[in-house]
């Protein structure tokens, strides 16, 4: 593993050793010291190219727990709004000494570029539409907290897929651990290939419900829409949102994730969200450890660049 | 992992076994009683193996001395992977647990526990581990074989047997527990990865 591009790369040992890894760094975030000294005079830079606040937050407390540098570099008010291109501030980057990077862009596959243009690890953070390698990795975290495992499990992805990058990479890693994924949207919110993933399909999330131990709410991504997907937001509430009365329908042990940001009254009601079964702000506490984890794993060894065989710099 | 390799006797024709269970189990008693006597009957004591093979050697000492004084002992491991000072001469490693006891370890007497000692770098690692920990009253050493070469200024408090070795030599500690079978032996030194006077060899492996 030299980079962390998609969760579909990851072998299930891999996968599983990343989830092990995080549950004895979770022990970290309990203790009156929480920090490690694993990866002193490593630097790492968050190169975000589109607005977030959890993820760059996550990614940066995770970092500075492992005693790594961190520098914070956003698109806004940059040389990116003077025209600089990603290569170029790739380039500068790597000239900085920069031993990890962890990008967030709104072009898909701006990661895997980024990969073939830099010598150190570049741990993708959401890539467009594309993937997020680490919030699948903390929701299959979440859900093995929760349940006790993630093979065999029954996972419903609940609306807008098409614009989800949460949601492929959910397919490729929950599928890879052993679970069954079905996915649920009206049938414009569903991607043009979703046959070629390996999951089911429905339009009917009343149907879903009991029978899953996992359900994942997702948000309509409004801002990546360029036509209307369904006819009014309280339609799609009606059809595709999660309120009390469909939680009461689901098993009694099956729990309600969100990766957030969260419209409440959208896609979740707020007395779901609310809710004992819901681990919204558990996936927040998870996702320190498990790219804690990630960068322990990418950087805390011998790194392997090209002509020097990882060897210690 | 690797130590099951060796113990599954990779070359076993070429290693001689220097201590066995009944010797192992005389040398822990007599660590055991050591320590109590140290520590003025250990009411404060927490016994820390390091990982691996420290681990059932502080349960079988907690043992040995619940026996003795008819009170259990608190005991616990220690993972020192995220603190290791060769780190990056290899892969990133898969970490173990670490579990303290519930009493922790502020204001307690602290006893290390470790199969091997050799150069010195895992037990400074072990104390770096422990600052973050807490805060113990004080920290002892207590050692299965002492096979010299040490690079830093460390020494053990307890040791069960001084081993004169050469660096040509490795010494494998095999216990019950993870190995099926108590014996210490010496063999002729592997390869190892890294510098080859580096001493943090793999755990519960050969050293």
């Amino acid at each position: 593993m030299q980079h962390l591009l998609s969760a579909g790369d990851l072998t299930r040992d891999e996968a599983l050793l990343i989830l092990d890894t995080a549950r004895e760094l979770s022990q970290v975030s309990e203790r009156s010291v929480k920090k490690l000294p694993t990866l002193r005079g490593r630097t790492v830079v968050n190169l975000f190219y589109e607005d977030s606040t959890r993820t760059r937050i996550s990614f940066e407390a995770a970092a500075k727990r492992m005693s790594a540098d961190v520098i914070n570099f956003s698109a806004r008010g940059s040389s990116v709004s003077k025209g600089e291109s990603l290569k170029d501030t790739a380039l500068t980057l790597q000239a900085m000494g920069a031993d990890g990077v962890v990008i967030r862009h709104s072009a898909p596959g701006a990661a895997r570029r980024l990969a073939d243009w830099v010598d150190g690890v570049v741990i993708n953070a959401g890539d467009g539409t594309h993937e997020h390698p680490t919030q699948a990795l903390l929701d299959a975290y979440t859900m093995r907290e929760r349940l006790g495992r993630v093979e065999g499990l029954r996972v419903a992805i609940v609306g807008d897929i098409r614009h989800s990058r949460v949601a492929r990479s959910n397919v490729l890693l929950l599928t890879t651990l052993g679970a069954e994924v079905t996915l649920v949207a009206p049938p414009t919110l569903l991607p043009v290939s979703v046959d070629t993933w390996p999951c089911a399909v429905s339009y009917d999330l009343d149907e879903v419900l009991p029978k899953s131990d996992v359900v994942m709410m997702l948000r309509v991504q409004a801002e990546r829409m360029h036509s209307s997907f369904f006819p009014s937001a309280r339609e799609y509430s009606r059809r595709y949102g999660l309120d009390a009365d469909r939680l009461a329908r689901m098993a009694d042990h099956a729990i309600v994730m969100h990766p957030g940001p969260m419209v409440r009254g959208m896609e979740i009601s707020a007395e779901v969200a609310d809710s004992a079964r819901s681990t919204v702000t558990e996936q927040v506490t998870n996702g320190v450890s498990v790219r804690m984890a990630v960068l322990y794993l990418l950087l805390g060894g011998a790194i392997h660049r090209p002509g020097n065989q990882g060897e210690p710099r | 992992m690797h130590a099951h390799n060796h113990a599954g006797g990779e070359r076993p024709d070429q290693r001689r076994a220097v201590l066995e269970g009944p010797e192992i189990s005389r040398a822990l008693t007599r660590i055991a009683h050591e320590i109590l006597e140290r520590t003025k009957g250990g009411h404060d004591l927490t016994l820390l193996g390091i990982r691996t093979g420290g681990v059932p050697l502080a349960q079988r000492l907690a043992e040995r001395i619940e026996r003795v004084e008819q009170r259990p002992v608190p005991w616990g491991a220690l993972d020192i992977t995220m603190y290791r000072d060769d780190l990056r001469l290899a892969p990133a490693r898969a970490l173990g647990s670490t579990d303290i006891p519930p009493e922790g370890v502020d204001g307690r007497t602290v006893v290390l526990v470790d199969d091997v000692l050799f150069s010195g770098r895992t037990v400074r690692a072990a104390l770096d581990a422990l600052n973050d920990l807490g805060r113990p009253r004080a920290v002892q050493l207590a050692v299965l074989v002492d096979r010299g070469h040490r690079e830093l200024p460390i020494r053990a408090d307890y040791v069960g047997k001084n081993l004169p070795t050469s660096l040509r030599e490795s010494v494998t500690v095999l216990l019950e527990e993870l190995h099926g079978r108590d014996a210490v032996l010496i063999g002729p030194a592997k390869p190892r990865p890294g510098a080859p006077e580096s001493a943090a060899a793999t755990p519960g492996g050969a050293r």
